[in-house]
């Protein structure tokens, strides 16, 4: 700071160097060790973190688990079926060591393993929806914020377009009508899936166009940016050499943000009945499953779906929102 | 029949009426219809079989509830069995089902007419006479002119829409054109004559005569003419601005209620309407005062209302929701109020011959022994809520019903070791890929995993395609050119009767003559000589017995075939408050409690 004139700078003598003295050599923190030093002081976006990551290991490794217990996700088991009622015989949704979170109404399949298969369809479908979001939407968003003018209108104007389109009742009557097609060199199960990813994906990059559209506006006009153009750097290389680095953050944050309402998205579908092919496992399908009365006579069923999506919508959430703190401290929450 | 949790509809447009010639036993003239039956204890499922609470108390209003409003109220636009029963509160037509539990409720008995019609030599001319003295709810006497008109708006499908077409594919002049529709008779609005009366196939001699000419012979006209559509109507009112498709807001009574008010989708309140006579009625006790119908959407509340008393029946008697269930058959005392009907439906599973490997009749008899019907009937809701194993297509309460099982399969759990077998001779031994067409109902995706699962246990991999529960019937699976193109092997399937004959039942569902390229009704295109000639002289025999165990025999012949896995015949758990009296099950019309003669012990 500047010392007021004709006063005494007594009080201001320290020497820097005395203050370092002592202390090991000065290194520079990059910017990923200061998010990184940042998250780590953030508790809840760890504990998300571990949850993500226990998720993702469940969805990987299906298989093995649910062969742990011993049990398959669409084995029936009518025995266990109180046929009267078609509850689960024994209390609390027929939990045993057998089933460790009981079993199904109506058919006796085994929650546990149909929990953890319907992770896998949930994981699976949520994160390729968001891949496809995240290129769209991140091509779209540099293109149009970088060169502006009537390319940027263009394309702002179809992402208003589809933010405004109906696109549950879209993507109910898509799923309708091309539901039973199958297409080449996929099962008729897999070209469903495929066709929720792309219905999920396709709906959801205007969200993250126009975050990545706005700081492209303003990284543009950075100085980085005008000495590559003016060392005669073209578009394409601005583009994917000197902007898209810089979008990493973002881009990183905001889809941490979208897989949670991908699976919220793709359980909406599948509890409206236009999800997964049976009999594939699903989280909304079994909450719509449970819906059909069960809930008051097994209230198991609905409580252990209903659970998972709680708890991984939260912990993705709680991870994305600690990530953008970390990544970008200024931003608004 | 429609009926609401299936939502599916039954526009049956046989070009070919198959024939009978004669009276239907059992509805010969004189024969009134009077409720009669001992009092039924108040145990489990007394209704169904008898009268409980019989009383002639007098007075007090009935709440009737439901989670839906009916279809329509206008008799010719109604295809709900419920709402057909809710017709007899307010609508008369020539002839009515009997007024009684049991067997005795499948008659056919004269209602406005004063004996059953009578038929022609050749079986196609039907004369009937009505009783004197009726009169509508405004003073106006009623004549053969009326329900000659009443019929007449069948016709103009343009407008009056929705209900049954039997009288149109039987009535038209000159017959009906490819898709079952009359070119030569459009209804009475486009109707140029001044009286409205052009229809030339119906004659009315004198006030009190009214004359059939069909086109075909058909021995259940006594049945068709049960239908709504023969209630009469008021010409000059029908051809006011209150007429027309506004009709169905206030349709004039000829029963002992009319409306009084009607908001649709919300409620309905019905008086007595002091112009009917009791002594002009071969049944109706018409006991209450007035009758209060209201639309409640949340179907737990419905249940709840009429366990605690508020509410009396629910109208739409497709069941109590599964937690209801578990409630009353766990409660000595609310399970003593239940009942637990046939409702009228075969729940079956349909094997497409034209699809491959089905083509081959010993792939269809693997499926027949590999499928589980206990899984099916678990799916369902139970042996209570979902019903009975099925080992033929007949359902009990339909006249020929007998029991006989062409594919013994321990008793509904699969028999493997056929199955197999019959694998092996259709030279698929490890099985193969077929898929399957369901709605995408919730009862409609648990069979269809049921089934996928008990065929899986031969090596048949079942892939489940869902169509909209609410075309399913019509769309989806409705036209043969789409079924084989989308390779449904097998589709899951229920059918209903119109009316509860062997040949409402058959007619469409198997007769190879009537597999039609929209709306069609033979899913699983059975084309069978055998079944074809049976149904032909099932139909034309006149003695209802006779003809009850050919109906049999039609059945045994279509079991042969093996293009129909009959799975379950439905049955429903019903309950109504501890107020009403005089309850008991229609058997004939969807297995529904009788509104008409229910009583109330206190207002």
């Amino acid at each position: 700071m500047t010392a007021p004139l004709g006063v005494e700078g007594s009080a201001s003598t320290a020497q820097p160097e005395a203050v370092l003295e002592g202390m090991g050599s000065v290194s520079g923190r990059s910017l990923g060790q200061i998010a990184w030093l940042r998250l780590k002081r953030d508790k809840a976006a760890l504990a998300g973190g571990a949850v993500v990551v226990l998720l993702l290991l469940v969805a990987v490794f299906a298989g093995p688990i649910t062969s742990l217990e011993g049990q398959n996700p669409n084995t029936f088991h009518s025995d266990l079926i109180d046929p009267n009622y078609g509850t689960p015989r024994g209390s609390f949704g027929g939990i045993s060591s057998g089933h460790i979170l009981g079993v199904e109404p109506v058919n006796g399949r085994d929650l546990f393993a149909r929990i953890v298969y319907g992770a896998q369809v949930s994981m699976i479908i949520a994160f390729l929806a968001t891949g496809v979001s995240v290129v769209i939407g991140v091509v779209a968003g540099m293109v149009a914020g970088y060169f502006g003018g009537w390319v940027d209108s263009v394309v702002s104007r179809m992402m208003d377009l589809l933010l405004a389109f109906p696109l549950l009742l879209f993507a109910i009557a898509l799923v309708a009508v091309l539901g039973d097609d199958k297409a080449p060199g996929l099962s008729a199960d897999n070209t469903r899936v495929a066709l929720l990813v792309v219905i999920i994906g396709f709906f959801s990059w205007p969200y993250i166009g126009r975050i990545i559209r706005g700081q492209t506006l303003s990284l543009r006009e950075k100085e980085y940016v005008e000495a590559a153009r003016s060392q005669g750097a073209g578009h394409v290389r601005i583009l994917f050499r000197e902007l898209l680095p810089n979008l990493v953050g973002p881009i990183l944050v905001y889809a941490t943000l979208i897989v949670p309402t991908n699976i919220l998205f793709e359980a909406a579908l599948s509890f409206l009945g236009v999800g997964v092919r049976i009999p594939r496992p699903s989280w909304g399908g079994m909450l719509s499953d449970a819906a059909q009365g069960y809930f008051q006579i097994d209230p198991v069923f609905m409580v252990v779906p209903g659970l998972a999506l709680f708890v991984t919508v939260m912990a993705f959430n709680l991870f994305g929102d600690g990530l953008r703190d970390a990544l970008d401290p200024r931003s608004n929450r | 029949m429609l009926s609401l949790t299936t939502g599916q509809r039954r526009v049956v447009r046989a070009t070919v009426a198959a024939a009978v010639l004669a009276v239907i036993a059992g509805c010969s003239s004189g024969s009134g219809g009077v409720v009669h039956g001992k009092s039924a204890g108040n145990v489990f499922d007394a209704g169904s079989s008898g009268i409980r609470d019989v009383s002639t108390k007098t007075g007090g209003t009935l709440n009737l509830i439901a989670d839906s409003d009916c279809d329509s109220y206008d008799p010719a636009r109604t295809y709900y069995g419920h709402c057909w029963v809710m017709q007899r509160l307010f609508s008369r037509g020539l002839m009515a089902y009997r007024s009684a539990p049991g067997t005795a409720g499948l008659d056919v008995v004269p209602d406005l007419a004063e004996a059953a019609g009578t038929a022609s030599a050749d079986g196609k001319t039907w004369t009937y006479k009505l009783r004197s003295g009726l009169k509508f709810e405004d003073g106006t006497p009623i004549t053969s002119k009326e329900v000659k008109y009443g019929i007449e708006r069948v016709f103009a499908q343009s407008v009056i829409n929705g209900g049954p077409v039997y009288v149109i594919t039987y009535l038209c002049p000159g017959g009906t054109n490819a898709s079952g529709g009359c070119d030569s008779y459009r209804g009475p609005y486009a109707d140029r004559s001044a009286d409205h009366l052009g229809l030339s196939t119906v004659e009315t001699p004198d006030d009190s005569t009214i004359v059939f000419h069909l086109n075909a012979k058909v021995g259940d006209w006594n049945y068709i003419m049960t239908l709504p559509a023969s209630t009469p109507v008021p010409i000059a009112y029908d051809q006011s601005s209150k007429g027309g498709a506004k009709y169905e807001f206030h349709p004039i009574s000829d029963g002992p209620y009319k409306f009084q008010s009607y908001s649709p989708g919300k409620s309905l309140t019905l008086v007595r309407n002091s112009y009917w006579q009791a002594s002009s009625d071969p049944f109706r006790k018409a006991l209450v005062d007035k009758v209060v119908f209201t639309v409640d959407s949340n179907d737990q509340d419905v249940d709840n209302r009429l366990i605690s008393n508020i509410a009396d029946i629910d109208i739409a008697g497709v069941g109590v929701q599964v937690s209801t269930q578990s409630k009353i058959l766990t409660n000595p005392q609310l399970k003593a109020r239940a009942d637990n009907p046939f409702t009228g439906y075969t729940r079956y599973l349909a094997v497409e011959s034209h699809v491959a490997p089905f083509d081959n009749i010993n792939c269809r008899i693997a499926v027949e022994y590999a499928a589980s019907k206990v899984d099916w009937q678990t799916a369902r809701g139970g042996p209570i809520g979902g019903g009975d194993i099925a080992t033929s297509m007949l359902p009990p309460s339909v006249k020929g019903h007998e029991d006989f099982d062409a594919y013994p399969d321990n008793n509904g759990q699969g028999d493997l070791e056929k199955a197999k077998a019959y694998l092996a001779k259709c030279g698929k031994p490890n099985g193969f890929t077929t898929h399957l067409a369901t709605s995408s109902s919730a009862k409609g995706k648990a069979v269809a995993a049921a089934v996928q699962n008990s065929l899986k246990r031969v090596g048949i991999n079942v892939i489940i395609d869902e169509g909209d529960a609410s075309t399913y019937y019509s769309e989806f699976i409705g036209a043969p050119s789409v079924v084989r193109k989308k390779d449904f092997g097998l589709m899951v399937a229920g059918w209903g009767a119109d009316w509860p004959t062997g040949y409402g039942f058959f007619s469409s569902i198997v007769d190879g003559r009537k597999i039609l390229s929209q709306g069609n009704s033979n899913y699983q295109e059975t084309n069978d000589p055998k079944v074809n000639e049976l149904i032909d002289k099932a139909s034309s025999t006149t003695d209802a017995d006779a003809a009850g165990k050919l109906w049999a025999d039609v059945d045994r012949a279509v079991m042969a075939t093996a293009t129909v896995v009959p799975m379950t015949y439905d049955k429903a758990l019903v309950i109504s408050s501890e107020n009403v009296t005089n309850r008991f099950i229609l058997q004939s019309i969807g297995g529904i409690y009788d509104f008409q003669a229910l009583g109330k012990t206190a207002p």
